[in-house]
């Protein structure tokens, strides 16, 4: 049973790849007053359609609304609410190469990744891992003082 | 059929549609369309004096036939100017397909002369939209668009065609279907829901059916009327369901919601089985939610499920179509005992006695809830009425004696000024040999007044019966009852010469003051082949009643004072 508190909740659009499905679909969100956690899109391969992973939050009520209403469109294929999921974000963070290089080596490893690029002023690593961890790691990350760090935004899948 | 140009693709999909009449205004954009509609002679079209009056004109052939509606404008401005005609459209589900010019696709993104993105702009008010890319998709988005628009929940859909695809030649084949894999509307009801929701019915004690537009848009009208006759269950109406019932049903209460009468509100109030088919749970409708039909469970019947669970939760949720629901549950219920439901009835029919939809007539001036009653009386059942948007409009809702659906056209959702006059040009059209009257206010006709060239040039004999009280009607009352009489911009004292306009345009003109007068005019205007303003000075304050007071409980009524005191 859902309960009808903010939760955060995660869904996946399944669209036919058309120009203006991506804008079709934050215009919506935009025009009822849905708000957008994290938005991911790229191509399902071999078809003619893409998947839209959206995270967001809301009422059980709410997210009914939402659903129906993505349904409603006529590029969208598939709505679904995500409930049992397997959920995976990467990010990229940019350290300067004066930090302790062995740590952020073992911290980035910790959260299923590693470094991916060392250059003569910077050093790049990437992770990937469920949202809670992903911020976790941003938060640990906060020592080694980070130039960038860049967000890749959820996919998921149900189990 | 070979090859031939965009433009020409354009017509021969309108011709293949069966569309005999499109309402337009040319500009550079769609000029090659033009140049081909010169030379057809499928379709004849209409030159509206506004782009905005193009579409509601549409927009009321499609609400008086069922059939799609089609309005063509340019880029740039005329688009935008079609925009309150797509969202009035959207709002009420009308089936439309507008076409507008768009620059060459080369210039898209360079902010070309008139280049707008209508796309961009239309999606919100449109049910879906389309930006032709390529002359090779034409045909088939052409097809689509008249699929979409009449299907499932109907809506509007824009075709945004660039400029140099209208010139480009190619082959032209018309699909003869559509199959769009990610569209595909629910028309046949859950067989076990509806099991469940005849049960449900025959087991309550004071069932009511609420009944709204979807069920017009269904055609289903014939099927509600066997429903509440075979279960003698009271019904009531939307604003965009009147005529589903006919004034004469015994079984029918009347219009619910902010200006509904007594006995619709107070049995939405004391229901314990809502059966809703095709409403949407408006805010005009429901007033203050947690007040509404509170001791009732809810049968929901909609071919949106969006509609459904969206503000009240449901307990027999079904998706559908109306007519085929029915169908599926009608025969279910051969064994209802109808005289379960008597005490209810006999309630109902009390609250009807003791506060009727009434008003106070007057000899001096005369009343707008007269003059409608008037029409009524002169020609009722022959007529198609329109509508604008304020007091005129709930009077013409409450008081008219409509006998059918499709015989009550107005903007319900969007509540758009303006609307009345080209709607009733468009469903004049559609309907030549019936009278259409367009009930509109001193305020809402001069938004859409350039149309009595179009009615002139064309001999579109509408009559426009202006209920003249020198304001702005409605927002006037909500400043007496809620403003304390502040009347900010509504005073609408300075008049044009109402008669003096519409003889200006080619129509002819009526001064009505007295009840004598309102009687000739109106016989005398049946028989012109004109279209007319009859400009019906009424008394200037008169209010709109019942009303429930915005977000307040539907059985909270301010009452007229004709009434035999509170229940
Ligand atoms: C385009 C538009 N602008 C403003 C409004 C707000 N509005 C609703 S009713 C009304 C007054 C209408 O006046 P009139 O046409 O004279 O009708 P009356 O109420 O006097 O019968 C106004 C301004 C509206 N519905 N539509
Ligand atoms: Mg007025």
């Amino acid at each position: 049973m859902k309960t009808n508190v903010n939760e955060r909740r995660v869904i996946s659009v399944i669209v036919m790849n058309e120009s203006s499905v991506l804008s079709r679909i934050t215009s919506l969100f935009a025009a009822r007053g849905y708000n957008i956690e994290s938005l991911t899109v790229a191509p399902i391969p071999d078809s003619d359609m893409s998947h839209i992973t959206i995270a967001t939050k809301g009422s059980s009520r709410l997210m009914e609304q939402v659903t129906k209403q993505l349904h409603k469109l006529i590029p969208v294929y598939k709505v679904i609410e995500h409930e049992e999921m397997v959920e995976k974000e990467m990010v990229l963070a940019k350290f300067p190469i004066a930090e302790n290089l062995a740590d952020i080596s073992v911290l980035s490893a910790a959260y299923n990744g590693g470094v991916v690029n060392v250059g003569t002023e910077m050093i790049i690593v990437m992770v990937a891992d469920e949202p809670k961890r992903v911020k976790h790691f941003i938060e640990a990350a906060q020592r080694y003082n980070p130039c960038e760090i860049v967000r890749g935004g959820v996919v998921a899948i149900e189990r | 059929m070979g090859q031939m140009s965009g433009a020409q693709m354009v017509c021969e999909a309108i011709i293949a549609e069966g569309v005999t009449t499109v309402f337009g205004y040319p500009g550079g954009a769609i000029m090659h369309v033009y140049d081909e509609i010169y030379k057809q002679e499928g379709f004849e079209h209409i030159l509206n004096r506004h782009e905005q009056a193009s579409v509601h004109a549409a927009d009321g052939y499609a609400r008086a036939t069922g059939e799609v509606g089609v309005a063509m404008v340019t880029s740039g401005p005329g688009f935008t100017n079609a925009v309150t005609g797509l969202a009035t459209a959207y709002m009420d589900s009308i089936p439309l397909v507008v076409i507008s010019g768009q620059v060459p696709l080369s210039l898209i993104g360079t902010d070309g002369f008139q280049e707008i993105d209508a796309v961009g702009i239309s999606r919100p008010c449109t049910k879906h939209n389309f930006l032709v890319r390529t002359l090779e998709e034409l045909p088939r988005v052409l097809k689509e668009a008249f699929y979409i628009a009449r299907s499932g929940r109907p809506g509007p859909v824009l075709v945004d065609v660039p400029k140099d695809i209208t010139v480009d030649i190619g082959e032209f084949i018309y699909p003869d279907s559509v199959d769009i894999p990610t569209y595909k509307p629910t028309y046949k009801g859950n067989k076990k829901q509806i099991e469940k929701a005849v049960e449900a019915i025959k087991s309550a004690k004071k069932p009511l059916l609420y009944i709204g537009g979807g069920v017009v848009l269904s055609n289903a009208y014939e099927l509600v009327r066997e429903l509440a006759e075979k279960t003698q269950i009271p019904a009531v109406e939307t604003l965009m369901a009147r005529g589903v019932m006919g004034a004469k049903n015994p079984l029918l209460l009347g219009m619910l919601g902010m200006h509904g009468n007594y006995s619709s509100n107070m049995a939405m109030s004391e229901t314990d089985l809502v059966i809703s088919l095709g409403a949407r749970f408006d805010d005009r409708v429901t007033g203050k939610l947690s007040e509404f039909a509170k001791y009732a469970d809810i049968i929901h019947v909609d071919i949106d499920a969006a509609n459904i669970g969206k503000l009240v939760d449901v307990d027999y949720p079904i998706v559908g179509d109306i007519t085929e629901v029915l169908q599926a549950m009608l025969p279910q219920l051969d064994d209802v005992d109808t005289d379960r439901y008597e005490a209810w009835r006999n309630i109902l029919n009390r609250y009807d006695e003791l506060h009727p939809q009434s008003y106070v007539d007057s000899d001096e001036v005369i009343k707008p809830q007269w003059a409608i009653e008037r029409i009524g009386e002169l020609i009722g059942e022959d007529a198609i009425i329109t509508s604008d948007v304020g007091q005129h409009q709930m009077w013409a809702a409450q008081h008219y004696p409509f006998d059918r659906p499709r015989q009550w056209i107005n903007s319900g959702g969007l509540g758009t000024m303006g609307f009345g006059f080209p709607a009733a040009l468009g469903v004049k059209r559609a309907f030549p040999e019936k009278t259409v009257v367009n009930v509109t206010g001193d305020g809402s006709i001069l938004m859409n007044m350039q149309e009595l060239v179009t009615a002139a040039e064309y001999k579109i004999p509408v009559i426009n019966m202006i209920l003249n009280n020198h304001f702005l009607g409605m927002v006037r009352q909500w400043q007496t009852f809620f403003y304390e009489k502040r009347y900010s911009e509504t005073d609408l004292s300075f008049q044009p010469n109402f008669k003096a306009l519409a003889e200006a345009c080619g129509g002819i003109g009526y001064d009505v003051t007295t009840k004598a007068e309102f009687d000739a005019a109106i016989k005398d205007a049946i028989k012109q082949d004109k279209v007319c303003f009859m400009n019906v000075q009424t008394n200037r304050f008169e209010d709109v009643l019942p009303m429930v007071p915005s977000g307040g409980a539907l059985f909270n009524m301010m009452l007229p004072q004709t009434t035999k005191g509170d229940a």
